[in-house]
């Protein structure tokens, strides 16, 4: 069961991811990439990550689309140019280069998985739920909490500042 | 039960396909979306440690990633917006004024 449910979101995220590539209409981009954070996050879900897949679909295919979505329609979706004459070259340099990191990252893989064959599971895992995060958040990793609202401030008055007009 | 290796291969064909789309696409908008989905392979990389060794951090790695997404999307988009109100497009090729 949970290889069919690991199998059939998983082919689905990468359709979806193959979609976003190759959709011409950046509309139609976003919305395929909606589908694959969805689907990613029933993975999450899987990982045990319960939390981590609850805000994967707030924030992420919520919100953060949402935003793209406002983007895309604000700016002309019409103005796309991906025509396969000027940049076919650009294809014959993603293939190899693809193919390369794709290697390595086979190579890093298989190599860790000669030491480890299955999960190690104790108990019951409840560290995905709200209470075991919140307890590490607020206590290990406080400061860097902190330090995150500040990146989150100035991330919201640079987007006003740049946006703003001046005339 | 899933095993680790399972969702690290998932995770780099997520990753790969999303570098892909750096490379290939030239709409700016497009490529931003193809960095989120490439921000997300690596979740799925992180989470699936995460359960692999049995700890938390892992999880709260994912968690700082996605706040920083979210400022960086917030940032990128007024980019967009703005090289599209200046130039009135969003083709990466044609913004190549400091480009020597």
């Amino acid at each position: 069961m949970e290889q069919l449910v690991f199998y059939l979101f998983g082919s689905v995220a990468v359709v979806a991811a193959l979609l976003v590539v190759l959709q011409k209409n950046a509309v139609y981009s976003a919305l395929a990439l909606i589908v694959c954070f969805a689907s990613i996050a029933v993975l999450f879900f899987q990982l045990d990550a319960f939390f981590i897949g609850a805000i994967q679909i707030i924030v992420y295919a919520g919100a953060i689309m949402v935003l793209f979505l406002f983007v895309v329609m604000l700016v002309d979706p019409e103005s796309e140019t991906f025509s396969a004459n000027r940049h076919g070259h650009l294809v014959f340099l993603a293939l190899p280069l693809s193919a390369l990191l794709g290697l390595v990252l086979l190579w890093v893989i298989s190599s860790y998985g000669e030491s480890e064959t299955s999960p190690v599971r104790t108990v019951e895992s409840s560290k995905g739920t709200v209470d075991f995060l919140a307890q590490t958040l607020f206590s290990d990793y406080l400061l860097p909490f902190e330090v995150t609202s500040i990146l989150i401030l100035v991330a919201v008055l640079g987007a006003m500042v740049l946006t703003k007009r001046t005339d | 039960m899933v095993s680790t290796t399972h969702f690290l291969v998932l995770g780099a064909v997520l990753f790969i396909i999303g570098v892909i789309g750096v490379i290939v696409r030239r709409n700016m908008i497009t490529m931003f979306m193809c960095i989120e989905l490439m921000l997300n392979a690596v979740n799925l990389t992180l989470l699936a440690f995460a359960r692999s060794f049995d700890q938390v951090d892992g999880q709260i790695f994912v968690f700082f990633v996605m706040t920083v997404a979210a400022a960086e999307a917030a940032i990128g988009l007024a980019l967009i917006v703005l090289l599209f109100r200046r130039t009135g497009q969003v083709d990466i090729d044609k913004a190549d004024t400091m480009k020597w």
